[in-house]
């Protein structure tokens, strides 16, 4: 293919979305709104990611001691594992405060202090790394004198669990779409062929390569997909980011960190204005397979 | 050289053959009518030649190839050695005359500084010097046909292939038309011609392969229309 006749596919492609101009428009704006569904479950993805770390990272180990055990042995050896980065006694007493504090009502618990206290002593272990924190825990909980070690593996399973969920969600409904969205290609570009029916017939006769009759409908496509998926892409960016501001600004939600860092949203947006272009050109292509057999 | 060797084409459901071991040789620079009543066979001898079709049986050799072996870039300079001509003409009607010749050398990625040299001469040649502006809508048709030609000459193909060229034109015009087809016959063009022109190939005396019910019945240096044997 050389210059004269990239030329000529162009100007056909042209010719023929001008055409088809509303169709065409109507085209972009399916495959608009079924990738912005698509990267909005990206975006929620990629954040529920971010809320897992952020949890992790903030996890401590709690490391609840058996009763009448040596406290300073177990700590010892809690300071010789690796991955410990801080180590904070609490003393059964200090304990049944935190509690009652967070009861809120000191005088439910007061008969309870002393030698009445059913907390055991405990210490609290803060690691240096939150992948470190499982493994850790497991570590902990064969040290003689730890009657157990717990670092709420159940809100970090729960979490896992929806993510999991949601991620099979969006690709189920991710693959629908973009099935809905190439077969509307298919049907477009139909019709760009059956106008140009008769041309290709001749271009046939007049011994045109496949390539030369099919790349301005391979155009046509990718430029619908394209045109569709900048749009998308740009009002997904432009709500996103809205979105993230109001949240960091948001004092109640205080504790929901948006991913904001360019190098993680930057691959999201351009592989779905990527993706978009090939459905398009995808789309062309079985339309005008069939058309080619002269 | 074009040989066809004992070539059998059968069309799904289609009954007899419509064509039954033909074997045959044409020589480049020829001139060659083929004749017969509707559904001998003509169409598909074209067709085959074209390789639109492939035969049931039989091999089809062009310059000692044979055709039916052609990989995709030599089919594609097989067919671009070949120019059509068509009954219906095949013009597209949105498009100027200039606009349909250069068609044709737009589609091998010709430059539009070759195209602008090369398109009038053809024109030129037919005889529609001058006419490149109009829309198909607004010649004769003669003068439509002769822009298929112009279209199937721009290339400078090794064989001008036309079916049924003058079927829809009355009998002055298309006398006129085999005339034009001679002179470019002349010019070292093969020339093949399925046509019911009888009296354009009375006239002219060329080689007739005579084709009946798929069966090839005559083939005459210098014949006519009809058997005269």
């Amino acid at each position: 293919m050389n210059i004269n006749s990239l030329k000529y596919c162009l100007r056909e492609s042209v010719v023929s979305l001008k055409r088809n101009f509303w169709l065409a428009v109507v085209t972009a704006c399916i495959i608009a709104v079924s990738l912005a569904i698509l990267g909005g479950f990206l975006l929620l993805t990629v954040n529920a990611g971010q809320f897992i770390r952020d949890v992790e990272a903030n996890v401590e180990i709690g490391v609840f001691l058996e009763a009448e055990v040596d406290v300073q042995a177990v700590e010892q050896q809690l300071q010789q594992l690796s991955g410990v980065e801080t180590i904070t006694f609490v003393s059964k007493d200090d304990g049944l405060d935190d509690f009652s504090a967070s009861l809120g009502d000191a005088s439910l618990l007061a008969g309870l202090k002393g030698s009445e206290n059913p907390l055991p002593d405990a210490f609290r272990v803060k690691t240096t790394d939150a992948s470190l924190v499982s493994t850790l825990t497991e570590t902990i909980r064969a040290i003689p004198g730890v009657e157990m070690a717990d670092y709420g593996e159940e809100l970090v399973g729960r979490l896992l669990k929806i993510t999991n969920w949601l991620n099979k969600l969006f690709v189920g409904v991710s693959v629908l779409l973009a099935l809905g969205a190439v077969f509307l290609i298919v049907t477009t570009i139909r019709l760009s062929v059956m106008a140009r029916l008769e041309e290709i017939g001749i271009m046939k006769y007049l011994g045109a390569s496949d390539w030369y009759i099919r790349f301005p409908f391979l155009l046509e496509g990718m430029a619908m997909g394209w045109v569709g998926t900048l749009a998308s892409t740009a009002a997904l960016g432009l709500a996103y980011s809205k979105l993230a501001t109001s949240l960091q600004q948001d004092a109640f939600a205080f504790f929901i960190r948006p991913v904001t860092a360019l190098e993680q949203l930057a691959p999201i947006y351009l592989g779905i204005l990527i993706l978009g272009t090939l459905m398009g050109g995808l789309g062309s292509l079985i339309s005008v397979r069939k058309f080619l057999r002269v | 050289m074009i040989e066809f060797k004992a070539v059998t084409k059968t069309y799904p459901g289609g009954g007899r053959p419509a064509l039954a071991d033909i074997s045959l040789q044409i020589d480049l620079g020829e001139f060659v009518f083929l004749v017969g009543p509707s559904g001998a066979g003509k169409s598909t001898l074209i067709k085959l030649f074209f390789r639109e079709q492939l035969p049931t049986s039989g091999e089809i050799f062009f310059d000692g190839k044979n055709i039916a072996n052609l990989e995709k870039a030599a089919l594609l300079q097989h067919r671009r050695q070949i120019g059509m001509v068509f009954q219906d003409f095949r013009l597209l009607k949105q498009k100027t005359v200039f606009e349909n010749v250069a068609f044709a050398l737009e589609v091998l990625g010709k430059s539009s500084k070759e195209i602008q040299a090369e398109v009038p001469l053809a024109l030129a040649k037919v005889g529609l010097a001058g006419k490149g502006s109009s829309f198909p809508g607004e010649l004769s048709g003669g003068e439509q046909q002769r822009v298929g030609v112009a279209r199937a000459l721009v290339k400078n193909p090794l064989i001008l292939l036309a079916d049924e060229p003058t079927g829809n034109l009355d009998r002055e015009t298309s006398w006129q038309l085999m005339e034009l087809f001679e002179t470019i016959n002349q010019g070292g063009t093969t020339v093949i011609i399925a046509t019911h022109a009888w009296d354009a190939v009375d006239r002219m005396q060329k080689r007739v392969i005579s084709l009946e019910n798929g069966a090839l019945t005559r083939d005459e240096e210098r014949g006519s229309y009809r058997d005269e044997h």
